[in-house]
């Protein structure tokens, strides 16, 4: 391990605040959900370092569940934005108001 | 592995990811920025491979790079999605909120790794991070919560199926 741990969980935090950023910032519906795979994906980073850092296995079993959450939350929402998109003909969340007080 | 290839390796995967990250959330278009999470994932998974875990890194390249990905791209193609040109926000100042936030978080972060004295690296067998490492936790100790994952895959697999039929009034 010539590379400490911190610059691990360093990069991750940096991709997590580019997902942050990408949440806040875009409004495409498929980009935000992208820039969610790049929040979850960061914190795998981070599970998988500090699995490395304790010599335990439970961080990569934590890794194995959040990616079948990861691949389940994809499938559903996907679909919703394609029935979303069927309907209003938009990918732009800001036209999807309907909820707005 | 020698110290010095290790760290050239981390440094271009960290390079990778990061450059991905910044294509992700900057790409006018869809596909670009899926062609960027690719990159992200692929270098995530070089990473794992340093830290000692090829069957996550394995499962990274089969489920995110073979299964999400390529799902991201079929409904870009699907929906032909020329939606890369945004109008402009709604709500003013929210760019420059979004950044500013955003940085203290990091910041936030970067502060507390600083203070923090980490731990030293444990010592790990050849063994550590294979499949039968893994698996064998995953089997015995968290066998509860894998079937609990398999049950929320089917879930999703029948919520696709719903979500996804033809509109009927």
């Amino acid at each position: 391990m010539s590379v400490p741990i911190p610059y691990y969980l360093a990069l991750s935090a940096l991709l997590f605040t580019m997902g942050v950023v990408g949440v806040l910032v875009r409004r495409n519906a498929l980009v935000i959900f992208m820039s969610i795979e790049l929040m979850l994906n960061s914190v795998n980073l981070t599970f998988v370092a500090f699995a490395r850092q304790f010599g335990t296995v439970e961080g990569q079993v934590m890794v194995f569940f959040v990616m079948v959450i990861a691949a389940v939350e994809v499938v559903v929402g996907l679909s919703i934005i394609i029935a979303i998109f069927r309907t209003r003909d938009t990918m732009d969340i800001d036209d999807v108001d309907l909820l707005r007080g | 592995m020698s110290a010095l290839i290790e760290i050239i390796i981390f440094s271009a995967a960290a390079a990778g990811a990061l450059a991905g990250g910044v294509g992700v959330v900057a790409s006018a278009q869809p596909v670009r920025s899926a062609l960027s999470l690719l990159l992200v994932l692929g270098s995530l998974a070089v990473m794992y491979l340093l830290l000692a875990a090829p069957f996550v890194a394995t499962l990274q390249v089969i489920i995110y790079a073979g299964a999400i990905v390529v799902l991201f791209l079929f409904v870009i193609m699907l929906l032909h999605a020329r939606s890369g040109e945004e109008r402009p926000s709604k709500l003013r100042g929210q760019r420059v909120a979004a950044f500013v936030l955003s940085a203290a978080f990091y910041a936030a972060i970067l502060a507390v790794l600083r203070t923090v004295r980490s731990a030293p690296v444990s010592t790990i067998g050849s063994e550590f991070g294979s499949a039968q490492f893994v698996g064998g936790a995953l089997f015995t100790t968290y066998v509860l919560p894998f079937e609990l994952a398999s049950m929320v895959l089917i879930v999703g697999i029948i919520a696709a199926v719903v979500i996804g039929r033809p509109f009927v009034r």
